[in-house]
């Protein structure tokens, strides 16, 4: 039941960043976004681990972690000086 | 032992709906960077610490990976917001002090 309630939350937050990814008036407005999204779907593959009962999701999990951080300073270094 | 990890989870992903709800809401790249960056990072350590607490056996590899979001989340943030003022991102009206102007290479372009 709580697993449930849980998710529902989760998806709310992901929706109400997603509106701002659309509407944000400037680039660094759809980065923080995208960066904050990245960080809700970590916690979210964490819940997921636990809803399925499986431990490899956790790998899954970590390896997001450290792929959506390279990302975003890439994105960040792009947006400071171009390529 | 699982009723604390609910209860640990549940404020969890209060923090998160909170967080997106204030990236949502605030006026300004700055202003959403902090809800975004605060929020999310207490957010999410403390879903994942609540599943490593429901799921004992699982408590080491939740906590890495907690800790790692502990670190780099504010990291990542910080370069996000270093490069929004540098690219010349104005501040919103309601702003009072912006000390950023007297330094090289961020001063506002028009």
């Amino acid at each position: 039941m709580s697993e449930i309630i849980f998710l529902a939350i989760i998806g709310l937050a992901i929706s109400l960043c997603l509106l701002r990814m659309l509407k944000g008036p400037t680039a660094p407005d759809r980065a923080v976004a995208v960066d904050t999204i990245a960080t809700i779907t970590t916690a979210l593959l964490v819940l997921l681990a636990f809803i399925f009962e499986r431990y490899v999701y956790l790998d899954v999990a970590l390896v997001y972690a450290v792929l959506t951080f390279i990302g975003s300073v890439a994105i960040a270094r792009f947006l400071e000086k171009g390529i | 032992m699982l009723v604390l990890g609910i209860i640990i989870t549940t404020i969890g992903t209060t923090f998160l709906f909170l967080g997106s709800l204030g990236l949502l809401r605030l006026p300004d790249v700055y202003n959403r960077l902090q809800a975004g960056t605060k929020c999310t990072t207490l957010g999410a350590f403390l879903t994942i610490i609540g599943v490593g607490i429901m799921q004992p056996d699982w408590l080491p590899k939740t906590l890495v990976i907690a800790l790692f979001i502990l670190t780099t989340n504010p990291i990542s943030n910080h370069a996000l917001g270093r490069a929004s003022r540098k690219s010349g991102v104005s501040l919103c009206d309601k702003s009072v002090v912006d000390k950023a102007n007297e330094f090289e290479g961020y001063k506002e372009k028009e």
